[in-house]
């Protein structure tokens, strides 16, 4: 007999009533499939951790729990105090051991996540130059039923690697106490001390029965060997795809609308006189930014594609950037879908990230709708997206690595342009207000609703996840009974105590306070 | 203050209900334009390397379907065509030895008649794509595609498929050359003999794209049919999304089952859209379904549903685990969701004429297109390549796309392809197609279809749509089928 279906309420899926396992809705990838852990592969400043970031950031995003694990900073905890590049010399025993530890530390949380913290996708952030190294995690994937995929980053090219070395090695941690110049002849002889036992992929003999992908000077070319499934074909597909070009991502929405003034929300309507002196304020903004070849985009509806025709430059209507459908609810005011559906009304506040409005859409529909945009930005260069409140907070969310939780509530009022410009691991952000007057159409998280997403919700689906901090506790064992070498004096020299204020940080990166919700 | 005069006003066209500038002079102003796959102005010359029998062909013609599927104007031109017409019957082997001059000639200039058509699809004819498809095995004989495409301004990308799995090629040989006219009065054996012997002509002089000499140009090497894929410079949008599609398509034997819901009880109503339920005789096709799917002894079978209450109970009948996918449900009907054709017509009288115009750029009021559905849809065709044995139990018009894209169906013909209810399709892939074979469930159902009307406009451009009258014939109301 089949079983009977009810509709779930918040996401407005049909499930079977008497079974408690609901077949999953299709957001990603089948979840069902072993986890798997992608390997990163190469030398020092080659890309790797920025790989790992971004590729973390966007499979959270399309909803598979992924987490990057740097063995680097396991190391960091482990030894307290980076002296400099003799750590890092293959003849210096004890280092080699920390190391070694460390990595098998790193490796213990992969399983850990991947077991029993509901991970999809692990990523090991480590040089795994070595075949022994790669043989043993291997080991570790076959022991525990993970699919192993390599990310493998080869570059020769002198430019690109001193720029690497600029952007993120001589702020890090590790060369805190340095002055630049220091921090990066360091940083090349620790290179060296890896050059010299390094053992590429090899897709003709040794490792041709391997799943991977070899980037090959920063994206010129591909190797990609035996892929195995869907998530590895998308995660080809997204390596193939991003750059590391210069650029910004301009995001606004359209000027304020007649709806807008209303306080409806959805429909089709026009710009209000407001909304079109910001379309004019925002053409005199683009024009001073003074860009080369500036692609415009703006979504199907009305008031976006308004706001770009005063811009007076060529632009593309995407429909995939038009605004979160609200089904039985379009053109109501807020007030008239609480009187006429007040059990919607309170469901959506539950969970808003889930919530699918009746014969609509859900942010989490959204995400999916949109993805191809986030694809097409990331091929792209300066472009300018004209969009909507709930659009914009998706795009936004990627960019920024926000959480389904905090997405439906990250503040995108009008007449605001956000300008992104990718910098060192993340992306930084200056927020341009057009100052032309408008209503405020943001509603916050109320404060009777408990954050997150109910249980019932949350299993069989995926939440998109910030990328998870990574751990900071590298639980090594027995590594009080390991001499850590102090520091003798003519090592120190290599690291002056004159402190040299780095203007780019990893950490200063990661802004935002204004678009955290209260 | 910025002059806010100067904005132009904007008209939505009725038929798309895209929103565009009007113009003073009635003409589509230049500014704007609907994303379509390909938005640069430079066409894409496509051109395949590789000895006979490594699936050169095999890849044009499903990449010029895909392309055209997803709204990228593709032609192939394969060039042993163009020989087959100049040298109208094959005797041997022979004719491919390098030291033939009087072959050679030939060749040379059919593949530079194939390239005058090229240009003339690329630059005349509004093509975006062109897929010139021969060995291409020599250096020089690239050198020659790369100056003609610079003299035009096409881009060149080139697909080189490298195999030495003799089994590979053997089955290439059984399931594509032996039934080719080239060899339609030879037996098995000899037909073999004689194609082997071919492709030795070639192999001596066969230099693969390399590395190092050929690093400035944008390729994918595919090796052994998939296992192994090098990707070199690739220029812009429309060459990843080919690169994506070539890394997930492969050759393993399955079929795709594709059907609709059971009769739902909005059907019966002759009603369209909604979410409603399956009537008696819709859950008596689903019962049905499950027995036929377990005669299948198919292995492996995935099956997907909509996210629509019908498509999920058909479903739930078969006992077997499903995964839902909202890229599946029906087209969205807009303001017409739930409506009878008859009342359409009566409240959307215009709407109803505009549809019937051109069905598949039509999008319904606050509705979707079949148009917006390939857009949509394509996620789903990707994984559909990806899989094996896969069972999608979806919608009318969602199927028509789907079933558009298998068997190579145009615009034209797509919203009127024959989907009906109760109805299983199974496709097979075989040689360069794709075989049919209709399975009907014998569970009584209305019939859905509605037939291309008899009289239509002339005048279909749609940015010039004329209010008049249209006579269009009468649907018919639901038939008991």
């Amino acid at each position: 007999m089949p079983r009977e279906l009810t509709q779930n309420r918040i996401q407005k899926i049909w499930i079977p009533s008497k079974d408690d396992k609901p077949s999953m809705p299709r957001t990603c990838p089948h979840l069902a499939n072993s986890p798997t852990v992608i390997v990163m592969v190469g030398l020092p400043a080659r890309g790797k951790t920025y790989i790992s970031r971004k590729l973390t950031r966007y499979l959270n995003w399309i909803g598979i729990p992924t987490k990057v694990f740097n063995v680097g900073e396991y190391r960091r905890e482990a030894v307290k105090h980076y002296s400099s590049y003799d750590f890092f010399k293959s003849d210096n025993e004890d280092a080699v051991k920390i190391r070694q530890q460390c990595a098998l530390a790193a490796l213990r949380d992969v399983k850990t996540y991947l077991t029993e913290e509901e991970g999809q996708v692990a990523v090991f952030d480590a040089t795994n130059t070595t075949r022994e190294r790669r043989d043993m995690i291997l080991e570790f994937g076959s022991v525990n039923g993970f699919k192993i995929f390599f990310i493998e980053s080869v570059c020769d090219d002198p430019n690109v690697i001193a720029c690497n070395i600029l952007e993120v090695k001589v702020s890090c941690p590790d060369y805190q106490d340095c002055n630049k110049t220091d921090a990066m002849e360091d940083f090349k002889k620790r290179i060296e001390c890896y050059r010299m036992n390094y053992q590429p992929l090899d897709p003709d003999q040794y490792d041709k029965n391997l799943s991977f992908i070899k980037v090959i000077d920063v994206g010129r070319r591909f190797l990609v060997n035996r892929i195995q499934d869907h998530i590895q074909s998308r995660i080809v597909y997204y390596l193939m795809n991003i750059h590391v070009q210069p650029r910004s991502i301009y995001l606004c929405r359209h000027g304020e609308s007649q709806h807008n003034l209303q306080g409806r929300l959805g429909g089709d309507s026009g710009l209000s006189t407001r909304g079109r002196k910001f379309a004019g304020a925002l053409a005199k903004f683009v024009k001073e930014q003074n860009l080369k070849d500036l692609k415009v985009w703006t979504s199907q509806l009305r008031r976006s594609i308004q706001t770009a025709e005063a811009l007076n430059v060529p632009y593309e209507q995407w429909k995939a950037l038009n605004e979160i459908d609200g089904g039985v609810c379009e053109e109501m005011t807020y007030e008239e879908v609480r009187e006429r559906f007040p059990d919607e009304f309170a469901l959506r506040d539950q969970d808003k990230y889930y919530y699918r409005y009746p014969s609509g859409e859900s942010y989490q529909d959204l995400v999916q709708r949109v993805e191809p945009v986030i694809m097409e930005l990331e091929r792209q260069e300066n472009v300018l997206v004209i969009c909507h409140q709930a659009v914009m907070r998706c795009l936004l969310a990627y960019f920024l690595d926000k959480s389904a939780d905090e997405m439906p509530y990250l503040k995108c009022p009008l007449h605001t342009v956000l300008k992104l410009t990718p910098v060192a691991y993340g992306c930084k952000v200056e927020s341009i207000s057009l100052n032309v007057e408008a209503v405020n159409t943001h509603r916050d998280r109320p404060d009777d609703v408990k954050r997150g997403p109910s249980t019932l919700i949350r299993r069989n689906s995926v939440t998109p996840l910030t990328s998870p901090e990574p751990n900071k506790k590298p639980r090594i064992e027995g590594l009080d009974d390991t001499i850590i070498r102090e520091v003798t004096p003519t090592q120190l020299t290599l690291c002056t105590a004159s402190h040299t204020t780095l203007a780019l940080s990893t950490q200063v990166i990661v802004f935002l306070m204004m678009m955290s919700q209260q | 203050v910025a002059d806010t005069t100067l904005t132009r006003e904007l008209t939505q066209n009725p038929l798309k209900k895209i929103w565009v500038p009007s113009s003073t002079n009635g003409l589509p102003e230049r500014h704007i334009s609907q994303r379509k796959v390909c938005m640069t102005n430079c066409p894409t010359l496509i051109v395949t390397v590789g000895l006979p029998a490594r699936g050169k062909t095999y890849i044009s013609k499903k990449l010029t379907r895909y392309l055209n599927w997803i709204d990228v104007p593709t032609k192939e031109f394969n060039v042993g065509q163009y020989r087959r017409e100049c040298v109208k019957i094959y005797k041997s082997f022979e004719f491919f030895r390098p030291d033939n001059e009087e072959g050679l000639k030939i060749r040379k200039q059919c593949a530079l008649a194939a390239l005058n058509d090229v240009r003339q699809f690329l630059t005349d004819e509004g093509g975006q794509v062109a897929v010139f498809d021969a060995t291409n095995t020599t250096r020089e004989r690239r050198e020659t595609i790369l100056r003609f495409a610079e003299q035009n301004g096409f881009k060149v990308f080139f697909v080189e498929s490298v195999c030495e799995d003799p089994d590979v090629i053997a089955e290439n040989i059984v399931q594509v050359k032996l039934g080719c006219p080239d060899y339609t009065h030879c037996n098995t054996e000899d037909a073999v003999a004689d194609f082997m012997k071919r492709i030795k002509c070639y192999e001596n002089s066969y230099q693969p794209l390399d590395e190092e000499l050929d690093r400035d140009l944008s390729f994918i090497k595919i090796i052994d049919v998939g296992r192994r894929y090098l990707v070199n410079r690739v220029q812009d949008h429309i060459q990843s999304r080919i690169v994506y599609y070539l890394m997930n398509i492969h050759i393993t034997p399955r079929s795709i089952y594709l059907c609709r819901h059971g009769e739902s009880d909005l059907n019966i109503k002759g009603r369209i859209g909604g979410d409603s339920g399956l009537s008696a005789r819709g859950k008596e096709f689903a019962k049905a379904l499950g027995q036929f799917i377990q005669s299948q002894n198919i292995r492996d079978l995935k099956v997907w549903t909509s996210q629509m209450k019908r498509t999920i109970q058909t479903a739930e009948a078969l006992g077997v685990p499903y995964e839902q996918w909202k890229a599946l449900n029906e087209i969205d009907a807009g303001v017409c969701e739930e409506l009878m054709y008859e009342e359409i017509q009566q409240k959307y009288p215009l709407e109803f004429a505009l549809r019937d115009q051109d069905k598949y750029r039509y999008r319904y009021p606050k509705g979707e297109s079949y148009e917006d559905l390939v857009q949509r849809l394509e996620p789903v065709i990707m994984e559909l390549e990806r899989q094996e044995n896969v069972l999608v139990i979806c919608h009318q018009a969602v199927m028509r796309c789907l079933l558009a894209y298998f068997l190579d169906k145009t615009a034209e013909e797509l919203p009127y392809l024959k989907c009906a209810l109760h109805t299983v399709l199974k496709l097979t892939p075989m040689a360069y197609g794709c075989k049919v074979e209709s399975v009907c469930l014998n569970v009584d159902a209305v019939n859905t279809h509605r037939d291309r009307p008899s009289v239509r406009f002339t005048n279909t451009h749609p940015l010039s749509m004329s209010v008049s009258l249209v006579l269009v014939k009468q649907a018919s109301p639901p038939v008991i089928a």
